[in-house]
């Protein structure tokens, strides 16, 4: 078995484990694996609306995806992202609501705010750790706590006291007639449109340009990178920006489209950690997170059909998730008992 | 409130929300002294509260005044258990610890909130009738100023965090299985040389911290809000990481910055009732832990240095 299967089995494996210890879940605890699983399909592919409401999902994911797997092609572990889409998502929910601009203006403005807001918030763990070498996970958690306090009391300031900030303005939203009529009037909006295309834009940066290249050296050997006269410093700063613009994006999906304001949170919208989920199924590979982002995402939106479907707890769908980033994560035993398999197998 | 009143009201506060920041604290300070990352210290505390919880609802009328110290054990041994499994990725399996790690805070979360709807069929559990009670510490208690501040009126569960630290200090720097624990997380390979079986005391290691995180996690559920949901711990576990590493990755230093933090909780909580604090927005006290912890990693604060091998995985035979 080539090293590229074994690098494609891992996940596939990982996934089916997780679903599996998912269904044993379930047996232990008194309910039916096989209507939940059958569930969770028709929450997912069951009609048009469901499908629209999964692509919608699968946008915001798109771009936590990108945002973890950026950093981690610089070797750095963003860990923000959280932090980085509520600040995108409050700067767009701001600039929606405040401005009064043509849409071909305004629209493009929301969203260059978002990126901007979550550029900032990826730039001070960049800077703490190209210029004093402070582990960026610790800082980035602690900026996500920073960036949770922080946004409520910007919502409580910007709407006079209240819990939540006014709609975006129409001409700021990426709300679409014709993607709702076509799914049977779901939340479908351009934003899976914006996801793709930062999908595409970060496959230019790190294939196409000079600044990918030393980016992605700076990730293998940060050393050998610095010998060959490249700044690392630089580079890790810069991979913090884009990181937490793509983040911030992702912030924006929420703001401008699916929930087209932003109220104040007792704790984290979670789509940031699982974007490190989306980000290691899909090995940092752009396509790859197009892939893990369109599982978490139509795991996470078909499984609010169990409860009333199929009278399971939609966390099942939580816990199958963690379990697949943790045999992902615990990737070297698997490899090394496919590897073990296939010895047996060419011995015979 | 006048100055007075206001520390009277405010010190009592601030050990209430320190005792399971210290608990769990020190939890990680034998993880991460042993070299394995412990982000999943949140998780495990999700876990201690929702074992907790639900087993003093279940033995109250059994176990009577005897069920929170009970729950405290059991919620201990089962985040212990839960535990191993950061434990068996990270040391046996060479997982990436921190994603190890997330991966056990969002287990930890999922699996506690698909029980709660299982068992209970709504969001959240009911409320306990039993909290860890609270004690005057006698003779301590008559000091003037100081006595009523400090030792009337505490939970039992803040004096045996205190009694925690001191003995997780005693351990880690005064006894065999400490001087193996520390070396094992500053340099695997020469304690390996010496006989010193790695894997062995990282797993003890990263038991004791889901063991004591459990700890945390019920304490601060049965002393603190009383019943279980999804918004119960809420960063507590994150901000113990924050008061180890502030704390310099030592016990006494964890539970001085647990402190700390937790006087920062109780002034956000309270601030609107104080005369010269009124002024001063919340927010500012909500991220001043946070900020802090940044200060601190910078060097602003003294230098803070984790243990060398902190997040590697030994891997016998390589240099």
């Amino acid at each position: 078995m080539s090293n590229r299967v074994i690098k494609i089995l891992v996940p596939v494996i990982s996934i089916f484990l997780g679903l599996l210890v998912g269904a044993i879940v379930m047996i232990f605890s008194g309910y039916d694996p096989i209507a939940g699983y059958i569930a969770l399909w028709n929450g997912i592919f069951g009609d048009v609306y469901a499908i629209g409401e999964t692509i919608r999902q699968i946008s915001p994911y798109i771009l936590a995806g990108l945002a973890v797997a950026f950093a981690f092609r610089t070797g750095l572990f963003n860990i923000g992202v959280e932090g980085q889409l509520m600040v995108g998502w409050f700067a767009a929910a701001y600039v929606g609501m405040a401005f009064e601009l043509p849409k071909a203006i305004h629209l493009p403005f929301a969203l260059i705010a978002a990126a901007v807001a979550g550029a900032l918030w990826g730039l001070i763990p960049g800077i703490l750790k190209a210029t004093l070498r402070v582990h960026e996970v610790i800082v980035t958690i602690m900026m996500n706590y920073v960036a949770l306090h922080t946004v409520n009391a910007l919502i409580k300031a910007v709407s006079d006291g209240g819990y939540k900030t006014e709609k975006v303005k129409p001409t700021a939203s990426l709300r679409s007639d014709f993607l709702s009529q076509l799914t049977d009037y779901s939340t479908l909006h351009y934003g899976i449109l914006v996801a793709l295309a930062m999908v595409v834009v970060m496959w230019f940066i790190l294939e196409k340009t000079k600044t990918g290249f030393e980016l992605k050296a700076v990730g293998f050997n940060d050393q050998a990178s610095q010998y060959a006269g490249m700044n690392v410093n630089r580079n890790i700063v810069l991979s913090m920006v884009i990181s937490g613009a793509f983040a911030g994006l992702g912030g924006a999906m929420e703001a401008l489209g699916t929930f087209g304001n932003m109220s104040s949170r007792g704790g984290f919208t979670g789509i940031g950690f699982d974007g490190i989920a989306v980000a290691l199924l899909g090995a940092n590979s752009p396509l790859g997170v197009i892939f893990g982002a369109s599982l978490f995402g139509s795991l996470k939106y078909g499984a609010n059909n169990m409860p009333n479907a199929a009278g399971i707890p939609l966390e099942i769908v939580s816990i199958v998730i963690a379990l697949i980033i943790f045999f992902v994560a615990s990737g070297y035993i698997i490899r090394v008992l496919l590897t073990r398999f296939n010895k047996k197998k060419e011995a015979k | 409130m006048g100055f007075m009143d206001a520390l009277y009201f405010i010190i009592p506060m601030t050990i209430s929300y320190a005792a399971p920041l210290i608990f769990t604290a020190i939890g990680g300070v034998f993880s991460e002294r042993s070299g394995v990352v412990n982000i999943g210290l949140e998780g495990l505390m999700v876990m201690g509260a929702f074992v907790g919880i639900v087993f003093n609802l279940f033995y109250v009328d059994q176990l009577g005044a005897w069920t929170p110290w009970i729950a405290l054990i059991v919620a201990m041994i089962v985040s212990a258990v839960f535990g191993i499994l950061h434990a068996v990725a990270s040391i046996s399996f060479r997982a990436d610890q921190v994603v190890s790690g997330v991966a056990i805070n969002m287990l930890g979360i999922a699996i506690a909130l698909f029980s709660v709807k299982m068992i209970f069929g709504k969001g959240q559990t009911d409320f306990i009738e039993r909290s860890i009670p609270l004690f005057n510490v006698p003779i301590l208690q008559d000091i003037p100023v100081l006595g009523p501040m400090l030792f009337k009126g505490i939970y039992g569960s803040s004096i045996i965090a205190v009694l925690v630290a001191v003995a997780a200090w005693f351990i880690i720097y005064k006894t065999p299985f400490g001087l193996r624990l520390r070396s094992v997380g500053e340099h695997p390979m020469a304690a390996d040389t010496m006989g010193i079986n790695v894997a062995k005391v990282r797993y003890i290691a990263v038991i004791i911290s889901g063991g004591l995180a459990g700890i945390g996690g019920a304490v601060y559920a049965q002393t603190m809000t009383n019943d279980f949901g999804h918004a119960t711990i809420n960063g507590q576990g994150f901000m113990a990481l924050a008061a180890m590493i502030f704390g310099k990755w030592h016990p006494i230093g964890a539970m001085g910055a647990a402190l700390f933090f937790g006087f920062a909780q109780a002034l956000a909580i309270s601030s609107s009732g104080i005369s010269f604090m009124e002024k001063v927005p919340a927010v500012y006290l909500h991220i001043l832990p946070y900020a802090l912890t940044i200060l601190a990693l910078a060097g602003f604060i003294g230098r803070a240095n984790a243990p060398k091998a902190n997040g590697q995985p030994y891997i016998k035979g390589s240099r």
